[in-house]
């Protein structure tokens, strides 16, 4: 399918350029995509490297459900493309603010409420091309599903916060758009609805979307027209409408946009939540979110404690991420030095010393 | 015969005297964890790739963690290559023991540790069977998806070792889709958890970069496995076609239409009637392809899919649509599926399975391609597929009796995989490079590529001692063997000197 937007364009060669520039002067690059997700990570300070430019879906072909776009384009345009023929990103990755692009997607590694029940973004990752440290072109995995062919570094780089790799272009795996959307509420407290999504998860329905604002369960279901009126059958509630998902997946919904931050809580779905028990919760009760400037100080053991981890993504107050155990802490820093060897890319974003 | 390995090409370790090798690893193992004598390693020299053999000095068989952990650290300090072994189903060599090293057998961790039937997790141990976890779970209506044909005798550690897929991963994913944790221990003897029970972990996806890597990063000694709810209805279609073109269009048809079925398997004219005289699954034994294709889920959506299906399989030009009348056929129909390699038995008195894959839109064309290249080299292959996903497992047909037939089909063999490569696809989908394919990844990345590969290796494994001269080739291999390829247009390693 030809690209069709007139700013398209492969700036490999200059970016590439520009990487290699920064080897020789040693100096870091702050790689920028939309600036949408400027919430996340820590602060870099280096020479900014803008990839708005570098644009354009390189190839999709709906009957092979594969589409493959340059970093810089954006998620709209991508989403748009996809509607069109009748599919979209799995992963349903959050909007945070107009502009967003594939490149920011991969790397911040977000997905939204359909996680739990379609995967995550890094599961739809099927290649990527990036620039190493050298400024090389390197290519990892490629535009099949099923490929064991080499490590799976383009999965790596999914969530890696641009710190291991300039990502160039990404291969996707899509899915069909369902046939029927359906939405209902519950008047069920959090407690109680935790349990009726985990009874619910544990049968092969349509669902696609869990969240608990606080007060009522919003339910979504995906599928075909039988088992979608089936399964809303089965469930009961009120009837709602779908494009309420908006706000839960772009994280707008009054409940998450009320506070001078956003905190993303993962946990083990149906284990205990400590102190986090009480907060609106997503994909099943796999994420809990904190709208507050930071979370109390006792949060972070307690996170990790239940098994689970925090990570901030809207606000500046710190720490951005949960803390690593020393011995995965130094095996970061061991891989950044695998791929980054002169540390240019991002250095410090994730955590200090990667 | 790639079961030798070369100093220069692969991996060069200085020879440790046995009696130090003995006196520094038996006292770490249980009484008959090592063994040495040759009646008792021998069982060990080869995998599920029996073309392929070589001899380990010694076979040890820890029965915890803490003793995983310290003879890895001993052949650590002794400078001792180590290669990690599930049960040995493996089609790729990856568990061929490293001549003079130790064979890390994982066979003793063989216990489902829990199954949460709220969290729908399974914890189980790196040597309990795929199939196990599945029949462990079906009392609470769950099932562990992944489902390698070798589901029956393969470990969940050698899954994670190969990120094994299998016929219904279209729809459920493969390994890396359904693992969320695991434990695994370093050369260093260190103990990590990567991923964990939440559905993802701080700091980068290391679980995602484990899986698949072939026991070259570390040994996996517990894991925590992803449960599905086991669909309400399952339903199975067989339609056969007069033309293998057409089988293949019927196929983008269906993934074009927006369905996703549970498993879409293709078979051709030979491999269909060898399967049809080897378990009488009632295949049209006149059809130049069948298509299996399975939907699953809630009964309501499964009716309608069937009905879509059906139309869009007549739309593509199928000589006949059956589906399953009941649970008996059905099985039926997938037993001729399953049996598809050993009915091979019957076509020639061996076999070589390739694992290429390739984007769907070129099946067409490689199928094409493949018999010409069948002609050529003087051989037959009949071909069973992953279709949905691409997965072509074609199988060359030889005789190991007969002088050169091996290396002939081994030559067919590279020159499918390359063949793959050319379209955009990969030289193995599911079976992983091990051994075998270590040649082919030349082809497939360039000299940068395989350097990355390197250098995330030696940030587990800085030695280079765990599973040496597999899955990731040397740069002095690719330049030996690449010599006679040319990658992407262009001559590959045109930096380094030839004569």
């Amino acid at each position: 399918m030809p690209t069709s937007n007139g700013s398209d364009a492969d700036l490999t060669s200059a970016l590439a350029e520009a990487v290699r520039g920064a080897a020789a002067d040693r100096t870091p690059l702050e790689i920028r995509g939309g600036g949408t997700h400027a919430g996340m990570g820590r602060p870099v300070s280096g020479r900014p490297l803008e990839m708005t430019g570098h644009r354009g879906v390189v190839d999709y072909d709906p009957a092979e459900l594969v589409l493959t776009a340059r970093a810089g384009t954006p998620l709209s345009e991508i989403e748009a493309l996809l509607a069109e023929n009748g599919q979209m990103l799995a992963f349903e990755p959050p909007r945070l603010g107009s502009g967003g692009t594939l490149g920011g997607a991969v790397a911040t590694g977000l997905s939204g409420p359909r996680r739990p029940f379609t995967g995550a973004l890094r599961d739809y990752v099927l290649g990527a091309r990036i620039l190493n440290g050298q400024g090389e072109v390197l290519r990892f995995g490629g535009t099949v599903f099923k490929n064991v062919a080499g490590f799976d570094a383009f999965r790596l780089m999914a969530g890696a916060h641009g710190t291991l790799g300039v990502l160039l272009d990404v291969s996707l795996r899509v899915i069909p758009h369902p046939a029927v959307e359906a939405a209902r509420v519950l008047d069920l407290s959090s407690g109680a609805a935790l349990q009726q999504v985990a009874d619910l998860m544990r049968r092969p329905l349509p669902l696609s979307g869990t969240f608990h604002d606080g007060q009522r369960l919003h339910l979504r279901l995906s599928g075909g027209r039988a088992g979608v009126q089936a399964a809303t059958d089965r469930i009961g509630g009120e009837s709602a409408d779908p494009a309420d998902w908006e706000p839960i997946r772009d994280l707008t919904h009054p409940v998450l946009a009320r506070g001078e931050g956003l905190w993303r809580i993962a946990l083990p779905r149906t284990g205990p939540a400590g102190d986090f028990a009480d907060l609106p919760w997503d994909q099943g009760g796999g994420v809990r979110w904190l709208a507050a400037e930071t979370p109390p100080a006792q949060a972070w053991d307690q996170a990790a404690a239940l098994g689970g981890h925090i990570e901030r993504v809207r606000g500046t107050a710190g720490p951005a991420f949960q803390p690593l155990p020393p011995s995965l802490l130094a095996l970061h820093r061991r891989i950044k030095a695998a791929l980054d060897p002169d540390g240019l890319f991002n250095p410090g974003r994730m955590y200090a010393e990667v | 015969m790639l079961d030798t390995f070369d100093p220069r090409l692969d991996a060069d370790f200085p020879a440790v005297d046995p009696a130090i090798l003995r006196a520094r690893l038996a006292p770490l193992l249980p009484a008959g964890g090592f063994l040495t004598r040759l009646e008792a390693i021998r069982p060990y020299e080869s995998d599920g790739l029996p073309a392929y053999r070589a001899l380990p000095a010694a076979v040890a068989l820890p029965e915890t963690v803490e003793q995983v952990a310290a003879v890895l650290k001993a052949c650590r300090d002794l400078g001792v290559p180590v290669v990690a072994r599930g049960a040995g189903t493996g089609l790729s060599g990856g568990a061929l023991p490293f001549p003079g090293g130790v064979l890390l057998v994982m066979s003793k961790f063989s216990r489902i540790l829990g199954i949460d039937p709220v969290a729908m997790t399974a914890r189980v141990q790196p040597g309990v069977r795929n199939l196990a976890v599945s029949e462990a779970a079906a009392p609470h209506g769950l099932f562990y998806a992944p489902d390698p044909s070798s589901q029956l005798a393969c470990s969940i550690g050698g899954n994670v070792a190969e990120n094994a897929g299998g016929v219904h991963c279209l729809k459920y994913g493969l390994t890396v889709h359904n693992v969320l944790s695991a434990q695994v221990v370093t050369l260093d003897g260190e103990i990590l958890t990567l991923g964990g029970p939440a559905s993802d972990a701080a700091g980068f996806d290391l679980m995602a970069l484990f899986t698949g890597s072939e026991g070259l990063l570390g040994v996996v000694t517990e894991v925590l496995l992803r449960l599905q709810p086991l669909p309400e209805t399952t339903r199975l279609i067989l339609a056969a076609f007069d033309d293998v073109g057409r089988a293949a269009g019927a196929v983008a048809a269906i993934m074009a239409a927006g369905v996703v079925p549970a498993g879409l398997e293709m078979m051709d004219g030979p491999a269909l009637r060898a399967a049809e005289d080897f378990a009488g699954a009632g295949y049209p034994r006149d059809a130049a392809a069948i298509l299996l294709c399975e939907i699953d889920g809630q009964d309501e959506d499964v009716i309608e899919e069937i009905e879509r299906v059906s139309g869009l399989l007549r739309e593509s030009g199928a000589t006949e649509v059956r589906v399953a009348r009941d649970e008996a056929e059905r099985r039926r129909f997938w037993a001729g599926r399953k049996g598809a390699f050993p009915a091979m038995g019957r076509l020639a008195p061996d076999y070589y399975c390739i694992d290429g894959t390739i984007p769907r839109k070129s099946l067409p064309f490689v199928l094409a391609e493949m018999g010409r290249l069948a002609e050529v080299h003087g051989l037959g292959v009949a071909n069973v597929f992953h279709a949905g996903d691409g997965n072509l497992h074609p199988l060359i047909l030889y005789d190991a009796n007969l002088e050169g037939d091996l290396e002939k089909a081994e030559a067919l063999g590279g020159a499918i995989l390359e063949l793959c490569v050319s379209v955009g696809g990969s030289i193995t989908g599911e079976h992983g490079v091990g051994r075998e394919k270590i040649n082919q990844m030349c082809v497939q990345f360039t000299p940068a590529e395989v350097n990355a590969f390197h250098a995330l290796k030696a940030a587990f494994d800085p030695r280079g001692l765990l599973n040496p001269g597999k899955a990731i080739p040397t740069l002095a291999r690719c330049a030996e063997y690449g010599g006679m390829h040319v990658h992407k247009g262009a001559l590959p390693f045109a930096h380094l000197e030839r004569f």
